[in-house]
C-alpha cells in the first residue's frame, strides 16, 4: 500500500474579486482585503484528491505537508477531514517569505524526516505566487523523477501510470516509485468532507516542524534562505476606457455593437 | 570558477521549423546581449534539425548549438534534461531563457535546481541592470492582480517567457552566425519516466493560437450546446475560433485544448469577444495580448468592461445572435 505526501499551501481564495487585492509599494507586500478567506491552493487540493482516489483503492496513507506561519488550522484540517491520515505544519515566523527554493528546499528536508513515501504529490502552481517550480525542485533535491501536470494518476504494484496533460492532448507515462507528480485541474475537484471526516478531523492535531526539527538552521529557510529577491512589486495602472454600447433590449445592443465594431473598422 | 557569459536560449521546433516562441526569445535574447555586450547561443534538440540551425542565425543567434539524434525525436523530460544541463555546464551562459512551454515549464525549474539557483517563470519583461549586469525579472503575480521584478545574485540567471510577451526580429538570412553540432550522449539508465501512449485531442477548424478572431465563452454560457450553436457561428462568420475561460472547461462543456488562461493557452488574435466572462485575472492572462477586447455580459460590474474596448451589458443569448445577424449582413454588402 503506497505511502502518499501532498504538499498544501495556504492562500489568500483566487476566485476574490481582483479589487481586493491591492500593493503597498512601498513596502513591496501584497496587501489583501481581510473579506479575502485563506483557503488551500486549488492546485494543491486537485494533488490532494488524486491521492484520495488512490488511497479509495489501494488503500495506503497519506501526510499533508504544508510550510507557513500562523497556518490557520480551520482551513489546512480540511485536509483531514476529506480522508488524509497524519497532517505535518512546517510552521515558525522563520519560515515566512521563502521563494521557491527555501520552500522546496524546507519541504524536502521535511519528507525526509518522514522517510517512506512512493509518491509526493503537489500542485502545479501555488495560487497566489503562480511560480510552478516547488514541486520539480523537490524532485531535484530527492533526487527522484518528477511528473508535472497530472490529469489522472493510478497506482499498482511497483508501478505508477499518470496521464499528464500536453498541447493538443495527453501522454500516458509510467514510472517506478517513488516518484514525485504535479497535478493540474483536468484532474477534478477535490470532494467535500463527509461530516464523520470533519468530526474527526477536529479531534486531531497536527504535528508542528520547526525548522530545527527537520535539521535546517534558521539561515536556510525563509527570507535567509532565498535564491531570489522580490526588487519590486507594482499593478500595472488600467484605464478604464469601456465604450458600452446602449439598447433597448440585448438584441438592439447587439445591432449597434454589429454597426459600431464595422464603424471602428474593426472588422 | 569559470566566468558566467552569454545568453543561451532553449528552442523549440514545430514541424521541423523553429517555433514562433523561439523567435520571439531570440528577439529578447538579441536586446539583452546587447545591453551585455555579450553573445546570444540557441540549443536546438531534436531527431532531425534541418535548416532551423539557419534559421536561428537569421532571427538573432551568434551560436546555435544542436543536438541531433534519433533517441530525441520525442520530448521527454529526463533525456532532454541531459543535453541542456550538460550544454549548460560547458558553456557556462549568464542567462538561460526558455518559453513557456509545456517543456519550457517542466526543464527550466529542473535546470535551476540542479544548478542550485532559482529562475522566474511566464516572464513579461526583462531586461538588465546597468549597475550589477543581473537580470531584471518581471512576472505576473496573484494570478495576474500584480507584476512582481525579481533579480538573483546566483549564476546563470534563468527565466522562462511567456508566449507572445517578447516580440521577433526581422528575419535576415544574411546575418552571419555558427552552428555547431554537440554530440550526443543519453546515459538511458536514469530514464526512469517511460512514454507508453501519446493522444492527441484535436479540435477541428482553426487553430486558436493562429485564429484572427476568438469568441470565448464564460461560466456565464451555462452549458455546452452554445459552444456548438452561437459562439460557433458567429467565430465561423469571422473565420476564427471558439475558445473558453477554465469554468466551462473544468466542467466538460468544451475539451481542455480550448481553454484560455493562465494554466491554459495564451493567445493574441486580432480582435476577441469575451461572452460571459468575469474578466479574472487568471483568465485576462491569456487574452490580454488581445488587440481588441470585446465585453458581453449581463453584469455590468464585472471585471471584464475594465478590459474590454468595447462592451454590452446584456445577455448573450440574446446579443450574440442579433450580433451576428446584423455582422452577416454587413460583411457581405
Amino acid at each position: 500500500m503506497p505511502n502518499m505526501i501532498v504538499c498544501c499551501k495556504q492562500v489568500p481564495d483566487p476566485e476574490a474579486p481582483p479589487s481586493l487585492f491591492k500593493v503597498d509599494s512601498a513596502a513591496n507586500k501584497m496587501v489583501i482585503a481581510s473579506d479575502v478567506k485563506p483557503v488551500i491552493g486549488q492546485y494543491d487540493e486537485f494533488a490532494l484528491e488524486a491521492a484520495l482516489r488512490i488511497k479509495g483503492k489501494q488503500g495506503g496513507k497519506i501526510t499533508v505537508l504544508s510550510l507557513g506561519n500562523k497556518i490557520a488550522r480551520d482551513v489546512i484540517k480540511k485536509s483531514l477531514a476529506v480522508g488524509a491520515d497524519e497532517l505535518i505544519l512546517l510552521e515558525d515566523e522563520a519560515f515566512e517569505e521563502s521563494d521557491s527554493w527555501a520552500t522546496a528546499y524546507a519541504l524536502a528536508a521535511a519528507i525526509k524526516k518522514v522517510g517512506e513515501y512512493d509518491v509526493i504529490f503537489c500542485g502545479r502552481q501555488s495560487s497566489d505566487w503562480d511560480a510552478g517550480q516547488v514541486g520539480i525542485g523537490i524532485a531535484e533535491i530527492l533526487g527522484i523523477p518528477a511528473v508535472t501536470l497530472a490529469r489522472k494518476v493510478e497506482f499498482s504494484d511497483g508501478s505508477v501510470k499518470i496521464d499528464r496533460v500536453i498541447p493538443d492532448g495527453y501522454e500516458t507515462v509510467d514510472v517506478a516509485p517513488p516518484v514525485l507528480i504535479t497535478v493540474t485541474s483536468e484532474l477534478g475537484a477535490l470532494r467535500y468532507p463527509a461530516l464523520k471526516g470533519i468530526m474527526a478531523a477536529g479531534k486531531k492535531q497536527p504535528i508542528v516542524y520547526k525548522p530545527a526539527d527537520i535539521g535546517l538552521e534558521s539561515s536556510q529557510v525563509g527570507a535567509a534562505g532565498r535564491h531570489i529577491n522580490l526588487s519590486k512589486l507594482f499593478q500595472p495602472v488600467k484605464e478604464a476606457k469601456c465604450e458600452i454600447i446602449e439598447g433597448e433590449n440585448g438584441e438592439e445592443a447587439g445591432v449597434n455593437l454589429a454597426l459600431r465594431l464595422r464603424e471602428a473598422k474593426l472588422l | 570558477m569559470a566566468e558566467n557569459k552569454g545568453i543561451l536560449v532553449y528552442g523549440e521546433l514545430t514541424e521541423g521549423k523553429l517555433a514562433a516562441i523561439t523567435t520571439e526569445l531570440l528577439g529578447c535574447g538579441r536586446k539583452l546581449a546587447g545591453e551585455l555586450n555579450e553573445e546570444l547561443s540557441c540549443l536546438l534538440v531534436s531527431d532531425s534539425i534541418g535548416e532551423a540551425g539557419k534559421e536561428a542565425i537569421a532571427f538573432g543567434a551568434d551560436k546555435v548549438y544542436t543536438a541531433e539524434d534519433p533517441s530525441l525525436k520525442q520530448y521527454q523530460v529526463e533525456s532532454y534534461l541531459q543535453v541542456i544541463d550538460r550544454l549548460v555546464k560547458d558553456t557556462a551562459p549568464r542567462i538561460v531563457l526558455f518559453g513557456q512551454t509545456a517543456a519550457g515549464r517542466d526543464l527550466a525549474p529542473h535546470i535551476a535546481f540542479k544548478a542550485e539557483t532559482c529562475l522566474s517563470t511566464d516572464c513579461l519583461d526583462l531586461s538588465i541592470d546597468p549597475e550589477t549586469k543581473l537580470l531584471l525579472q518581471t512576472r505576473p503575480v496573484y494570478g495576474g492582480n500584480a507584476q512582481a521584478t525579481f533579480v538573483s545574485e546566483l549564476l546563470p540567471q534563468i527565466a522562462t517567457i511567456r508566449s507572445k510577451a517578447m516580440s521577433p526580429l526581422e528575419q535576415d538570412d544574411s546575418r552571419p552566425g555558427e552552428v555547431i553540432p554537440t554530440k550526443v550522449e543519453i546515459d538511458t539508465s536514469a530514464i526512469k519516466v517511460k512514454v507508453v501512449e501519446t493522444v492527441k485531442e484535436e479540435i477541428s477548424g482553426i487553430k486558436l493560437e493562429d485564429a484572427p478572431a476568438i469568441v470565448c465563452g464564460g461560466r456565464g454560457i451555462g452549458s455546452a450546446e452554445p459552444f456548438n450553436t452561437s459562439l460557433k457561428e458567429l467565430a465561423e462568420l469571422l473565420h476564427g475560433a471558439v475558445g473558453a475561460s477554465r469554468p466551462p472547461a473544468d466542467n466538460g462543456w468544451v475539451s481542455e485544448a480550448m481553454h484560455i488562461g493562465l494554466t491554459g493557452k495564451i493567445v493574441a488574435p486580432d480582435i476577441y469577444f469575451a461572452v460571459a466572462i468575469s474578466g479574472a485575472s487568471q483568465h485576462i492572462a491569456g487574452c490580454s495580448g488581445a488587440k481588441h477586447i470585446i465585453a458581453i455580459n449581463k453584469d455590468p460590474e464585472a471585471n471584464i468592461f475594465k478590459e474590454a474596448e468595447l462592451g454590452v451589458v446584456g445577455k448573450y443569448e440574446e446579443v450574440i445572435p442579433a450580433l451576428t445577424g446584423k455582422l452577416k449582413e454587413l460583411l457581405s454588402s
